[in-house]
This record gives C-alpha cells, sequence and structure tokens, in this order.
C-alpha cells in the first residue's frame, strides 16, 4: 500500500510516460516578439511553436487583408530564421506578391508555395505538412474552417512541433471570420493604421492596428505597432511628443 | 473587238492560241519549286517593286520577302550548320534545300547567299547520337537482339536467325523503313554478308531498299566510289591523286604497294567489307528496369491487404535498387484482375528515392485508385525511372550538428496529395514591370530575391481603374481618387517610380511609361497606383490612373 504523497508521485510519472508516449503536452517553446509590450501580454510570453494560431484583417478592405499578411509573414520570416527548416503557404487562389513579402523577411528561397483548389483540400494538406514535421512554419489561407478542423490542427501542430498559422479571409458575405469557434491558441486581427509621420512629405513605417481577440489562459489585448522590417520585427512606435504635432505632419503635406 | 477601233497587235483579246489563266497557273504548278516565276517576271504590273532595305516586317528581321519557294511547300528549307575547324558548314539539308543545289559540306555562308531565306539552325551532335542510341534500343527490343550505332549517322543490325520472325529479309526491311517514315525519318536499308558492306551500299547504293544476295557482295561493291568504305579523308585524296575512285579500282591491285600508299586502314576496312577478316558489331544492351512480381493463391481486394503487398514489394525493390545503387525517380505498381483486366497507379519523387516508408506512404496514398472488382491476384511493382543513388555522409551528425530537413521528402508527400503541379516557389526575373518580375518555379529550386525597391504584399491579377483621380500634373500623386465605389482621401504619398515599357517586347511598349506612386489615405490605407505616362508626351499613355497592388 503505497501512501498518498507516493502515489501523487507515481501518477506525475506515469502521466509524464504517457505524454511521451502520444507526443502531447511537449513544451516546445515560443516565439517572442521581442517587444516587452506584447511579449508580457501573452500567457505563454510569445507565439506558442506547437500552437494553431489565427489571423485575420479588421475589415473587408484589402489593405487590412494585407496587414494581415506582412504580419504572418514578419511571423514566419522569425520562425524560419529560428529553425532549419522552411516555410509552407498554401492558398487557393495565389495573388501573394514575392517581393513584398521578401521586404517582411520571408526570402523567395525559404518558402514553398501550395495552391489548391478549395478549403478542404487546403485543410488536408497543411495537416499533411505538420504531420511531416520538416516545415519551420504552415501558413494556410482559408475562408471557413469548421472546428473539427481547427482541433485537427491544433493537435498535430502540439504533436509534432510545427507552429501552424491559418489566415481567416473574409468571406464575400461580409460575415467576421472570428464568428466561428476555434481550437487555435492564440487569435489574432490586423488592421492598418496612419503611418509614422515624417518630417518631409512621404508615407513612413507602416503601423498597424493589431488586436489579440482571444487566448488561451490570458486576456485579450489591443496594440499599434510599426511594421515588419528587413527582417519580420515588429516595433512599438515612439509616443509623439503631442498630439498637434502629429498632427502637423499630415497637414503640411495636404497643404503642400 | 472593243468599240474604237482599239486594235493593235499582240493584243490579249486577238492571239489565237487563247491560253486562259488557269492553264498558265497550272503550267507554273507544274514546274519545281524553285522554277517558279515571281509575280515580278510574270508581268503582273499589281507588284510595285520594293526596296529591299527600306522595309523590315516583324520577327525575323532577316526574311525580306517569302519566295516561291517557301508559298509552295509552307515552310523554309532548312539547313543544320556545325563549326568544322575555323568555319561554319552545312552538316545536313532538308530535301528542299537540297533541290536548291545546296550541299553538304558547303560553308554556311555560301549556302546563305545561294537561298535568301535559308532557315539555319545549329546542329546538335549530341541530341543526334542520344536519338541513335535511343532507335538501336528499340531496334534491341524489337527486331533483333544484335545491334549497334554506326557512325553518327545508321544502326547495324544483325539479322543472322531473325528475319524469318518477320517473313523473310525484304519484309523486315519494309517494314523498318515504315517505321522510320512513321517515326519522321527518311531511312535507307541494305542487307550484306558484311557490316562493311552494308554500310557502303546503304549510304552509297541506288535504291532505298537493296538486298545483296549471299556471296554476290563483291559484285555489289564494285561500282561503290572509295568513300564507301570509311576511309580516311588523307587515303581519299591520296586515292584520287593516283586515278582511283571506285572498289573495283583497288581490288584487283596488289596488295603490299597498296598497304604502303594508302594506308594499312584503307586495306583493312576492303578486307572487312568483302568478308576476309571479321568485324564483330558491340550490341547496345538493353538494360531491364529493376522490377518485383508477386503472384498470389487467393486474389485479395482490401485496402489493407493491398497495402501489404506493397510493402512486401517495395521491401524487395529497395534491395534490388540498393545492391544497383539506384534511386527510384518514378515507380510503377501494376495489379492483375481476377477478369484480366489489368489496374495501374504511379508515383513519381523529386529526388531518386530509396526509402521504403518514404515510398510506401507515396504508394499507399493511391490504393484508394485501384478498382480491385473481384479480386487482385497478380502483383508487378517496376522503378521506371531510376538514378544513380550513392551513400550520404553522415560525418555532420555524428559530430552533433542539426540535421538538414528533408525538403525534397515533403515534396513528394504533399505532391501525392495535391498534384505536382500545386506546389511551386517564386523566383526572380529580370525584369522592372511588376507582373513580369515573378515567375513560379520548381519546388525544389532555389530562387534569387528582388532588388529592395518598396513593393506591395498582393498584386492585383490585373490593375483596376481608379475613377475621379484629382492630381496635378506632370508629377504629382492624386490627392483623391475613386476606386470600387468608394472615395479615398490621400494623406501622404511617395513617388513617382517611373518604369519604362520592355520596347524589345512589343511595338505597344515601345514609348510606354508607367508612374508608381504610394499613397496613404486619411484612414492608414496604403495603395500602390500608377499612371500610365509621363505627364508631358502623349505617346508616352494616355494619363488615366490604375490600382496595381496593396501594402499593409
Amino acid at each position: 500500500m503505497l501512501t498518498v504523497p507516493a502515489q501523487a508521485d507515481r501518477l506525475a510519472e506515469l502521466r509524464s510516460k504517457v505524454d511521451a508516449v502520444t507526443e502531447r503536452n511537449v513544451d516546445h517553446g515560443v516565439l517572442a516578439f521581442g517587444i516587452d509590450a506584447v511579449d508580457d501580454r501573452l500567457a505563454a510570453g510569445g507565439l506558442a511553436v506547437g500552437g494553431m494560431h489565427e489571423v485575420a484583417g479588421a475589415s473587408t478592405s484589402l489593405a487590412d487583408d494585407a496587414a494581415a499578411t506582412l504580419f504572418i509573414a514578419g511571423v514566419a520570416a522569425r520562425f524560419v530564421a529560428a529553425s532549419t527548416g522552411q516555410a509552407l503557404w498554401a492558398t487557393t487562389r495565389f495573388d501573394l506578391y514575392a517581393p513584398g513579402l521578401e521586404q517582411a523577411g520571408l526570402r523567395p528561397a525559404d518558402v514553398l508555395y501550395a495552391e489548391l483548389r478549395d478549403d478542404n483540400a487546403l485543410l488536408a494538406l497543411i495537416e499533411d505538412a505538420v504531420r511531416d514535421g520538416s516545415p519551420a512554419v504552415v501558413i494556410g489561407e482559408v475562408r471557413r474552417a469548421s472546428m473539427v478542423a481547427t482541433r485537427r490542427l491544433q493537435l498535430a501542430a502540439a504533436a509534432r512541433g510545427v507552429p501552424v498559422i491559418l489566415f481567416r479571409r473574409w468571406r464575400k458575405l461580409g460575415r467576421e471570420p472570428f464568428e466561428e469557434p476555434s481550437a487555435a491558441s492564440t487569435r489574432w486581427r490586423v488592421g492598418c493604421a496612419p503611418s509614422t509621420p515624417l518630417r518631409v512629405a512621404g508615407v513612413g513605417r507602416s503601423r498597424w492596428a493589431v488586436d489579440l481577440v482571444r487566448q488561451r489562459g490570458g486576456e485579450a489585448c489591443s496594440w499599434i505597432v510599426e511594421g515588419c522590417d528587413a527582417t519580420g520585427r515588429l516595433a512599438v512606435p515612439a509616443p509623439a511628443r503631442h498630439r498637434a504635432a502629429a498632427q502637423a505632419g499630415t497637414s503640411q503635406h495636404l497643404a503642400a | 473587238m472593243p468599240r474604237g477601233g482599239g486594235w493593235r497587235p499582240g493584243a490579249r483579246w486577238a492571239r489565237d492560241d487563247a491560253c486562259t489563266r488557269g492553264a498558265v497557273e497550272a503550267e507554273i504548278a507544274a514546274l519545281p519549286a524553285h522554277r517558279q516565276p515571281s509575280i515580278r517576271e510574270l508581268g503582273r504590273r499589281s507588284e510595285a517593286a520594293e526596296h529591299p532595305f527600306r522595309r523590315m516586317p516583324d520577327g525575323d528581321a532577316c526574311v525580306s520577302e517569302q519566295s516561291p519557294v517557301v508559298k509552295a511547300q509552307g515552310r523554309r528549307p532548312l539547313v543544320l550548320v556545325d563549326v568544322v575547324g575555323r568555319r561554319q558548314e552545312v552538316a545536313a539539308a532538308c530535301p528542299a534545300a537540297l533541290a536548291l543545289g545546296i550541299g553538304v559540306g558547303m560553308a554556311a555562308t555560301h549556302a546563305r547567299v545561294l537561298v535568301s531565306d535559308l532557315d539555319v539552325r545549329p546542329a546538335d551532335r549530341e541530341a543526334d547520337a542520344h536519338l541513335l542510341e535511343r532507335l538501336a534500343l528499340r531496334a534491341v527490343r524489337s527486331w533483333t537482339p544484335v545491334a549497334s550505332v554506326s557512325g553518327h549517322d545508321g544502326l547495324w543490325l544483325d539479322l543472322t536467325g531473325v528475319a524469318h520472325l518477320f517473313g523473310d529479309e525484304e519484309r523486315l526491311c519494309r517494314r523498318i523503313v515504315a517505321f522510320c517514315r512513321r517515326a519522321g525519318f527518311t531511312a535507307r536499308v541494305a542487307v550484306a554478308d558484311t557490316p562493311g558492306a552494308a554500310h557502303a551500299i546503304a549510304r552509297y547504293g541506288t535504291e532505298p531498299i537493296s538486298l545483296v544476295p549471299p556471296v554476290q557482295t563483291a559484285e555489289a561493291l564494285l561500282p561503290l566510289p572509295l568513300a564507301a568504305l570509311r576511309v580516311p579523308n588523307d587515303a581519299l585524296t591520296a586515292a584520287r591523286r593516283f586515278g582511283l575512285e571506285r572498289i573495283g579500282d583497288l581490288i584487283s591491285m596488289p596488295r603490299g604497294p597498296l598497304a604502303r600508299r594508302l594506308g594499312l586502314v584503307t586495306v583493312e576496312r576492303l578486307d572487312e567489307a568483302l568478308g576476309r577478316t571479321p568485324e564483330p558489331i558491340v550490341p547496345v544492351v538493353d538494360e531491364a528496369p529493376p522490377a518485383v512480381e508477386r503472384r498470389l493463391l487467393e486474389p485479395i481486394g482490401a485496402a489493407e491487404q493491398i497495402g501489404q503487398v506493397m510493402a512486401d514489394l517495395l521491401d524487395e525493390l529497395v534491395e534490388l535498387l540498393r545492391a544497383r545503387g539506384l534511386g527510384a525517380r518514378a515507380l510503377q505498381f501494376a495489379c492483375d484482375r481476377v477478369d484480366g483486366a489489368e489496374q495501374k497507379v504511379s508515383i513519381g519523387t523529386s529526388r531518386p528515392n530509396r526509402d521504403p516508408k518514404h515510398l510506401l506512404r507515396l504508394l499507399s496514398m493511391r490504393i484508394e485508385r485501384l478498382d480491385p472488382g473481384l479480386g487482385l491476384e497478380k502483383f508487378a511493382l517496376t522503378a521506371t525511372h531510376t538514378e544513380p543513388l550513392g551513400a550520404t555522409s553522415l560525418a555532420t551528425i555524428l559530430a552533433g550538428d542539426a540535421q538538414a530537413v528533408d525538403v525534397p521528402k515533403l515534396v513528394d508527400t504533399l505532391a501525392g496529395r495535391a498534384g505536382r503541379d500545386a506546389l511551386f516557389r517564386i523566383g526572380s526575373v529580370e525584369s522592372h514591370v511588376p507582373e513580369r518580375a515573378v515567375a513560379r518555379a520548381a519546388p525544389l529550386a532555389r530562387p534569387d530575391g528582388w532588388p529592395a525597391w518598396r513593393r506591395p504584399a498582393r498584386l492585383l491579377a490585373r490593375p483596376e481603374l481608379l475613377a475621379q483621380v484629382v492630381a496635378l500634373l506632370p508629377d504629382q500623386p492624386p490627392r483623391r481618387f475613386e476606386w470600387r465605389g468608394q472615395i479615398y482621401r490621400v494623406a501622404n504619398a511617395d513617388g513617382p517610380e517611373r518604369i519604362h515599357g520592355e520596347w524589345w517586347r512589343s511595338k505597344n511598349e515601345v514609348w510606354g511609361v508607367r508612374d508608381y506612386f504610394c499613397l496613404e489615405d486619411v484612414s492608414g490605407q496604403r495603395f500602390w497606383v500608377f499612371r500610365r505616362g509621363d505627364g508631358v508626351d502623349a505617346a508616352t499613355g494616355n494619363l488615366s490612373w490604375w490600382l496595381h497592388g496593396v501594402f499593409g
């Protein structure tokens, strides 16, 4: 007859053995954004490597869609840089412009693209890729993904330690992509914000309004960040000295 | 006779031998192509004589006007040109070119002068040799076990004990000629006692198919020129100096002086052609692709059972491949059904591979395409395409470095599900026009990047026209524009980035200009728009505004 503490130890030991066999609950680490203001608010301290993350544009507009694309490209570039693998980017209708993605850090030799005929084929393909285990990150652009599909992806990602980013595109009906429930670890909504004002006429570094809509074990949150640099890193905008100065740059150009 | 007495001698209507226009045209059509008179020679006044250097048509600048030959045959006479020493020589010519007086060995410039619209292409000896080798393999597979390539333009087939399988020698020859005609070649066949004699008669005989009866080889060879004997060029020159032109001249000569004057090779070739010394044919070997086979006592139909057979066959095949040092690029799995129908599935890999686990995963994706019907009883697994695959070094892994990621394996797995065309990379193309700067590349390519000009994340499939644009000419960005029914007010802008049309592609682009601007509207949306035209010269564009992409 075992004592209670010994029983607990034995149980914990068995649990870890079962985890090792089933490849679940293995901690694959996280990818931090490198910005304290963001990382502190994330429960895991960054994006979990063994997890599925969802990103959507803030509105139906193409500009928000492109902002979400670049946000994903930057995250993917940092996942690629942190491992030896490559990125797989699966779409159903290919309209990505690779030179633009390269400027977010995703070099053309590091991305393998796939063009599928529909969402179901795409979800099956990215699950295959995750189960294979060799990509550094798998990105899928879908309009519709059921709870079952996202759960499968989340489990596969947790088992193999391959991060999955699901880009939820807006449907034609104009229905919010995050209305559907999902098993994702984090859900992000990215939209455009007025760019960093410059002292001269011109368009400054792009800024995005990033909302963390949902995360496991944490609170929702939102930030204004500066867009990706050439290695895919975001930045926190420096505070303007006072609001009138920030406005002046805009009106100055309009008058020019 | 027309009114007004307009009679003049030789008037067309007054001629007795009224030759109709149709008759003349028929007569002209009967002439060989290169002798047909041009329109100008026929005296038709509709044609204005043009200065030959004034006008250059589109496309090939070398062709000034289509000659009657081209019009008659629908294509230009073709010659292949090869570099021999320091000059370019005609290596081969099509029958139309030969009819125009071009010969093999003529200088390329000479041929060009003789025929103005000659289609001159470089000769590719390696591809010719490869094709000839494949033809020899074909001969081994379907006609005779002993066949080889002879020279750069022929095949030797050993018909000993083979001809009766096709009827007789003549029918076999007709069959070979017919096969070559279907494949697009003009063939000449000679059957003789020795390879040398067959070689000579096929090339210098008169008939396309000539059968030399046994022991009459010498008679058949007598009238042929010396070049038929495959003797070196200097021996030919020497023989010409001595007045020896035909093989018949050599046979009667004493052999000692002949060998001294023309070289031992000539005598050897003569002996080989006459059968006095043997000349063996080294046949090409048709290597069978690695294949394994299994027959079952009871037919099976369940997917798991088929998968088990696949796994067993794969294990055997992988052993076979390892023994030969090969890796499979393509596998074919064929099953025979009980009712005699054959079911086939095949897979391909992006790199030579002999990993049974990986190949089994690819193959088992195809099981659902098999229709077992009442049951499958015979299975065969063939490596239809193999490539050499040696051992790889594991030194870096033993030293503790991270294992390199196996991208080809991933590509195979994904291509098995989605199809080979679904996977690609995007590589750069040397063009400043944005939509032409990208091109799809193979999934295992390592494409290069682009210059660091500011580029959008998504590009519209085709630019969309903007309406109600307010912008100052010549180089100011728009203040407002309307796109897809919505009005945008511009807060900030960068530009212009001027991109010129690629004049070498088409006439329409010679003067074309696009001025690209990066615009940010008041809500922070960033667009990539362009204006056609530089705002000064009307030829550069019509000053319409287009949206081409969106920045994030």
